[in-house]
């Protein structure tokens, strides 16, 4: 079965609800509208062969509404295929259930989801930090974090400092130019203030 | 023995008898016999492995005891990236250590950072311990271990081991 057809029998079982399978570059991908019926796409999805959870991911789309989008990669083992379920979820609630009685190897992707980016899973049994320590205030990986850190200070366990950027982010570019052009080098973005790499973050 | 024979230039021993200073002496001891308490961290305890390992033999320079107890260690080379999550652990296994300690900051990263300018790592370890050698490279080669571990030797022998053990009272010396 070509990843395709798997994505066509999900749409087939939950009708408005899947998107249309879009494909790039071969991969295919589908949208689930509604966050909240998660689980039961993914139960159907491993019922089906889809019997291996790779990876966890989520978006910050900073400035826009919803702002999250979390990403599922869904592999069948026996035909080598791999499908992308995405969904999305709003900043206000930042919550989706837990995928975690499907494939048990969620538990971790979701706490690495909930440390970096902030998104709570509702029904994770142990949602605790996984990389950064229990008390760090913040989400790193959110738009609005600064590339350089925040000062904190949690004694007996942690601080963190701001980092010295030194002008940068220090940035390369796509393959196509020479060694010489695509250096690393400062390269902000039109608009942006020195050490942001994203303009929407500039305070106007 | 000859218990009774006095002092003084005598051709049947003479090849076993060195005159020093204490202090040269304990030096000495002490700059041949610096036990490592590798702190690795990262991909520079990879080199610090060849470092330990039969073609570079950091036991030439008498620091082939890596202990993995700072409690019997001398030198915390510390070989790789260190965190914000991991730097309270750094401290405390420095900490640990009894005096006299030095410190090598092994590479990029726990020299200043490295290629890691981001909010989870700590820019240098020199932040929470003093370093004594900085050794650059990403990764070092095993030979500018070696280098660094010669450069320890030289500081350890300039040093007046006897008058700072007098200085700080931790030695007694009945007065004749």
């Amino acid at each position: 079965m070509t990843a395709l057809e798997f994505a066509n029998k999900i749409k087939a079982k939950f009708g408005d609800l899947i998107s249309e399978p879009t494909e790039f570059r071969g991969e295919i991908s589908i949208n689930l509208s509604d966050a909240e019926k998660i689980f039961d796409v993914c139960q159907f999805a491993k019922s089906i062969g889809l019997d291996y959870l790779v990876d966890i991911c989520s978006v910050d789309d900073y400035g826009n509404d919803p702002r999250w989008t979390v990403v599922y990669h869904l592999r069948n083992i026996v035909n080598a295929v791999e499908i992308r379920v995405k969904t999305a979820v709003s900043e206000e609630k930042s919550e989706l259930p837990s995928v975690l009685p499907v494939w048990r190897t969620a538990n971790w992707h979701e706490r690495e989801t909930y440390d970096l980016m902030g998104i709570r899973f509702n029904g994770h049994p142990d949602l605790r930090r996984i990389l950064m320590w229990e008390g760090y205030p913040y989400h790193p990986l959110r738009k609005d974090f600064p590339l350089a850190g925040k000062p904190t200070d949690l004694p007996e366990v942690a601080f963190t400092k701001v980092t010295p950027m030194e002008g940068g982010p220090f940035v390369t570019l796509p393959a196509k130019n020479d060694a010489i052009a695509r250096e690393p080098r400062v390269r902000v973005p039109e608009g942006a203030e020195p050490g942001l790499s994203d303009k929407r973050l500039v305070k106007k | 023995m000859q218990a009774q024979s006095e002092y003084g230039y005598n051709s049947k021993i003479e090849g076993d008898v060195v005159l020093t200073t204490v202090d040269a002496a304990l030096a000495w001891f002490r700059a041949n016999s610096v036990w490592p308490m590798p702190m690795g961290l990262a991909c520079c305890a990879i080199e610090l492995m060849a470092v330990g390992a039969s073609r570079f033999d950091i036991s030439r320079f008498g620091s082939e005891v890596m202990r993995f107890s700072p409690r019997q260690s001398d030198c915390m080379i510390v070989a790789g990236t260190v965190t914000y999550k991991m730097a309270s652990s750094v401290k405390r296994i420095y900490d640990q250590m009894a005096e006299p300690k030095w410190v090598i900051a092994m590479g990029a990263c726990a020299s200043t950072g490295g290629m890691y300018r981001s909010y989870a790592t700590l820019q240098g370890v020199d932040n929470i311990v003093p370093v004594d050698v900085y050794v650059s490279g990403c990764p070092p080669r095993p030979e500018a271990v070696l280098d660094a571990l010669m450069k320890i030797q030289a500081k350890i022998k300039k040093e007046p081991v006897l008058q700072d053990l007098l200085a700080a009272k931790l030695l007694n010396v009945p007065k004749s």
